[in-house]
């Protein structure tokens, strides 16, 4: 049933004696108040235990973007829902009242109010969230080959990366998706290459992610990272880990057969344990580390140094790793 | 036509397209190849030795993909060749592994898996040479390599490496004869109970973009399941 002009409405219709109540102040109250109690839940409440927690800056940020998107959008929710009851309630059809409502289109008043309003929410929005991806440096997501939003001392080319690292330049970390299994290279601590994941507290980690088969998306859950991980791409993204504690990373990308495990678990450490760590596992891979390709940005699997080739793989015609030495009627594409 | 005829009809029709559904979901969807049992008699969590046989072959000329290269399992009671990547473990207990490689060798995409982890002492023996990394790009050396990241276990496995051995590859599966390397290493098995998948990382799915298609999204082939049961 369509609004009702006062004249129209039940209350009118019962004599000229009743004053027909001002509709705007009670649906406005009921609102303001349902609102109030509302937003103090969601930001004092249930805010602090909002994903994906505090474990690091990026993860910091995002939660604290969603308490300010929940709570802009719970009174929108709010007004919906007492509207539409109010309107159940008092603007219900009554017996034997089989009249339309009056048409209420070129409501000048109502369409200015829902223009403004609506606009002002989306455009802060825009303002709130361009602010956010440039205060906390990509948020978390990937940011591709030549992020905007970046920390200071952000380390981009590949000299860079292989340097020494020091206190205070950002943990280069090479993410490497794989059906189905992250490994993990560490380029400024002699470039070996694991399976697990470790990171300093308080210090900047730059993640270098890419994949060596199909597009996986590492998700890095309590640090607030999630970056696609393409082949041929190093898609970076920051976070500055402030928790000790585990870390759960989760292949986000429909992956092959086994995406459902393609999981593992990492570690924040003190500076300190992680250097100790560094240097443990550096000497646990000291053997297989000389056989990997020299760190790049990527990780490509085709492009292998003839030299590397012993002269049995070069008889058999066997010069490059993976996909390159498979013809395309090997036997037959599916 | 009559109303017992429209009945019957659609009655027919009905039970074809039941039929069929089931057909389907019990043919293709709930498949399955057997599952080799090496937990009978064993005790579980009492650090036994059971002796588990693989072999990967080049080819599956025994199905109805003659091209993909394939795992085969040992049957421990009848030592036959059995068609399947699913096999079945006690927990807790020592699980040594014997691996016939009779496929040539491959490089690695990441030669980062040419190094053994995850086994006792993180050694595998090839041919009765402990070794410990398998240079995958500069040696013909790797065929396959045998992996269940659940326990973190990764096993490279080794292949024929000469030219002549390569170009004289085993035809027939299961293989009996022709060129090969023999591979074993123990792990032990957790004593947590349930399904750990495993598979190859070496792209072998001829054929298929990068090698990764086929044969290795595929149980029964270049991927399957360890039961461990309690």
């Amino acid at each position: 049933m369509a609004a009702q002009t006062p004249a129209e409405s039940p209350a009118a219709a019962e004599g000229p004696g009743v004053p027909e109540p001002n509709h705007a102040i009670r649906i406005g109250s009921v609102w303001l108040l349902l609102s109030l109690v509302a937003d103090l839940l969601i930001w004092f409440a249930a805010g602090p235990h909002l994903p994906p927690g505090t474990a690091g800056s990026q993860a910091d940020g995002q939660q604290f973007d969603i308490k300010v998107m929940a709570v802009m959008a719970a009174p929108v929710m709010i007004f919906v829902l007492v509207y539409f009851l109010y309107s159940l309630v008092v603007w219900r059809g009554r017996e034997d009242d089989e009249e339309d409502g009056p048409p209420i289109h070129g409501h000048a008043r109502i369409q200015t109010a829902w223009i403004t309003v609506t606009s002002v929410i989306v455009l802060c929005l825009f303002g709130f969230g361009t602010y956010e991806l440039y205060n906390s440096y990509g948020a978390g997501a990937g940011e591709g080959p030549a992020p905007i939003y970046k920390p200071t001392g952000a380390e981009l080319t590949t000299a860079q990366q292989v340097a020494p690292w020091s206190p205070g330049k950002p943990v280069v970390v090479q993410v490497i998706g794989q059906q189905w299994r992250f490994t993990y290279r560490y380029p400024q601590f002699g470039g070996f290459e694991t399976t697990f994941l470790a990171v300093p507290q308080n210090q900047w980690v730059q993640f270098d992610v890419t994949s060596i088969d199909v597009i996986h998306s590492f998700w890095a859950y309590q640090l607030g990272v999630k970056a696609d991980a393409n082949p041929g791409v190093d898609n970076i993204a920051y976070t500055k880990p402030t928790k000790l504690g585990s870390i759960t990373v989760r292949c986000g990308e429909l992956c092959g057969l086994w995406h459902g495990a393609m999981y593992d678990y990492g570690q924040v450490m003190t500076q300190s344990k992680f250097l100790a760590w560094t240097k443990a596992t550096n000497a646990h891979f000291a053997d297989i580390t000389p056989l990997l390709p020299p760190y790049a940005s990527t990780y490509d699997p085709t492009v292998v140094p003839l030299f590397r080739f012993g002269k049995v793989m070069k008889a058999l015609g066997l010069t490059s790793a993976g996909g390159g030495y498979y013809p395309p009627n090997d036997p037959a594409q599916p | 036509m009559s109303l017992p005829v429209r009945v019957g009809t659609l009655a027919i029709a009905f039970l074809a397209v039941v039929g069929g559904v089931i057909f389907v979901v019990i043919h293709y969807l709930l498949a399955s190849p057997p599952t080799v049992d090496y937990s009978a008699g064993v005790t579980p969590d009492h650090g036994q030795t059971v002796n588990v046989v693989l072999q990967e072959d080049p080819q599956t000329t025994i199905g109805n993909r003659p091209d993909w290269v394939s795992y085969f399992i040992q049957d421990p009671k009848t030592h036959a060749w059995v068609h399947t990547t699913l096999f079945k473990v006690p927990a807790g207990s020592m699980i040594h592994m014997t691996v016939l490689g009779y496929d040539g060798c491959t490089p690695a995409r990441n030669p980062f898996w040419g190094k053994v982890t995850g086994t006792v002492g993180n050694v595998e023996y090839v041919n009765g040479k402990s070794t410990r990394v398998l240079d995958t790009w500069k040696n013909c050396s790797v065929g396959h390599t045998f992996s269940i990241p659940g326990i973190g276990l990764s096993v490279p496995m080794a292949s024929p490496t000469t030219v002549k051995e390569n170009n004289n590859l085993c035809a027939t599966s299961p293989c009996t004869s022709g060129p090969k390397a023999t591979i074993t290493f123990t792990f032990k098995s957790p004593t947590s109970t349930g399904d750990y998948f495993w598979h190859c990382r070496i792209p072998c799915g001829g054929g298929f973009i990068d090698g990764f298609g086929g044969p290795m999204q595929t149980i029964g082939y270049m991927t399957g399941q360890m039961e461990v049961v309690s």
